[in-house]
């Protein structure tokens, strides 16, 4: 049997009144590459924040490879979502991905070691951005941002990464690369990404949850009618972008549109 | 002005006050702009004039007391924030008042006439005593010290507190920490530009520095050197011409950054110009 790397049970989450999650029940396997989809507002980011321990469960419990987030999110690779990191911060590229290498001890004067450095260069050099190391972080364009701070997750080591829509404000070329880049990484880690861009969904994920404040569905990327209709409540037209088969199944009349 | 230096040793001491000053603004005045935290620091800043005002109603040192109720606001605050969730602009306004409000009601209930308050609403670095040299020496000290021993940590939590949370770092107390150097920022600036003038000396080098550098050890540096400079005008400003010291250098800073923006704004259009062309 594999070994579960997330495990969430009947987790609500509160924000004051307003409920944000509500008897979330999801297991991720190590090694399993999860894409959770829903609206704005659905709670996608609060789930990830959950595992993360950075949001308190008003009821149920977050797990993660068997200990509560706090205590292993040390073994968490985080990608924030884009919007949330200031990008008018004097700081270089080199310097962000070094930070991922920070020892947590508060140990006074702490000091990158060269071991730190060169993997700093290293990850940068995977990510593609090597050239663009000692550039000041308000220079770089929206998929060079993306790239960095993935590379900085990276510098953890994790054994799970989480990912709050690391193809926003991105080009196309830049997201091709991510979406190459995570299927790579899978080989060595489970990953969890958070998209509200249904085309974002690509033909590597390999389960997929939709979120709306509850759990909409939860299996094979494959969605029904249905389930669009209770995640987005509405009907959307789903089609995968540059993936060998469709995230919905075809839907009657316009079966022949394609991008 | 220059002889009277060597001469005068309150021109000594004011002169050091100012250096020690701009040592801290240079730190805190870049970190506060950096994290969006200068109503905070306003607040923290006329909350501690309520000390002053115990102090004086006391009979104890009124420093100490702007000291201890800029600590306690600024640990409030902290916590509010923690606990509540965004937001703390409002208590610090709400701090900010209150802090003042007291002062003025603990120096009313005073018996006797009313002590002179100018020293510290507007500051008067001329008459800096040597227990204040002291006291203001050992607070920028510790602000020096606990921001180079942390650096690094400084610098993740600056950027991506929730990031280095998740890293493993304390940033809950990296937060207070900061908020208690902020008190102690507050308290150095006092003898200073005083309570009302603060927020232009702690943002006015650090806000010009951000327009000469991008890096952020760089900004400090370069803010601790301006702070330094505008009070060292401000000073002979005021020395020359007669007027308050505080008001002077507050001027100073506030005109040079005005400036240096508006130069850097010539600047840019002119090199878009030939850029483009």
């Amino acid at each position: 049997m594999s070994k579960t790397a997330v495990h969430i049970e009947n987790l609500s989450v509160y924000y004051r009144h307003t409920k944000a999650l509500s008897d979330i029940c999801l297991d991720v396997v190590a090694g399993e590459y999860l894409g959770i989809i829903g609206p704005n507002g659905g709670g996608k980011t609060t789930l990830l924040k959950a595992m993360l321990g950075l949001v308190r469960p008003y009821s149920g419990r977050v797990e993660i490879f068997g200990g509560p987030p706090q205590k292993k999110r040390v073994q968490i690779g985080y990608v924030p979502q884009f919007s949330a990191v200031d990008r008018q911060f004097p700081i270089t590229v080199f310097e962000v991905v070094l930070s991922g290498r920070i020892d947590p001890g508060l140990r006074p004067f702490h000091r990158y070691s060269q071991r730190d450095k060169k993997q700093a260069e290293e990850l940068l050099g995977r990510v593609g951005l090597a050239d663009i190391a000692g550039y000041q972080i308000s220079e770089l364009s929206g998929g060079q941002f993306q790239k960095m701070l993935i590379a900085r997750a990276l510098a953890r080591e994790p054994r799970l990464l989480l990912l709050d829509e690391p193809t926003a404000s991105v080009d196309a070329v830049s997201r091709q690369q991510i979406f190459d880049l995570l299927a790579e990484l899978n080989r060595d880690m489970t990953i969890i990404l958070v998209t509200h861009d249904l085309f974002a969904i690509s033909s590597q994920i390999r389960r997929l949850a939709c979120l709306s404040g509850r759990l909409v569905y939860h299996g094979e990327p494959e969605l029904t009618d249905s389930v669009v209709q209770n995640l987005y409540g509405c009907p959307v037209d789903l089609i995968a972008h540059g993936v060998p088969h469709r995230v919905l199944r075809e839907h009657g009349e316009d079966s022949d549109k394609d991008d | 002005m220059i002889e009277a230096i060597f001469e005068y040793q309150f021109l000594q001491r004011a002169l050091l006050a100012c250096l020690l000053a701009s040592v801290t603004c240079g730190i805190i005045g870049v970190i506060i702009i950096e994290k969006k935290l200068v109503m905070m620091c306003g607040g923290i800043a006329h909350t501690s004039y309520g000390g002053v005002g115990l102090g004086f109603l006391l009979g104890f040192e009124p420093i100490l007391g702007a000291f201890a109720f800029a600590l306690l606001a600024a640990l409030g605050v902290g916590y509010i924030n923690r606990r509540g969730g965004g937001k703390s602009d409002v208590q610090s306004g709400l701090l900010w008042s209150l802090g003042m409000a007291l002062g003025i009601v603990f120096i009313s209930i005073m018996p006797g006439y009313p002590p002179n308050l100018g020293t510290y609403l507007f500051g008067n670095v001329l008459s800096v005593t040597g227990s204040e040299i002291v006291l203001t020496l050992s607070l920028t000290l510790v602000v020096l010290l606990v921001f180079i021993i942390f650096y690094n940590y400084w610098k993740a939590y600056l950027f991506d507190a929730e990031f280095a949370a998740v890293a493993g770092v304390k940033c809950a107390l990296l937060e207070y920490l900061l908020l208690v150097l902020v008190a102690m920022a507050v308290v150095v600036l006092i003898r200073v530009v005083g309570i009302i003038l603060i927020l232009a000396l702690l943002l006015a080098p650090a806000a010009t520095a951000g327009l000469l550098s991008a890096d952020l050890k760089k900004r400090m540096i370069i803010s601790v050197a301006l702070g330094w400079l505008y009070c060292f005008l401000g000073l002979w400003i005021s020395y020359e011409a007669d007027i308050a010291s505080g008001a002077a250098i507050v001027m100073v800073s506030v005109l040079l950054y005005f400036l240096s923006a508006a130069a850097f704004l010539v600047r840019n259009r002119i090199g878009r110009k030939n850029g483009g062309a």
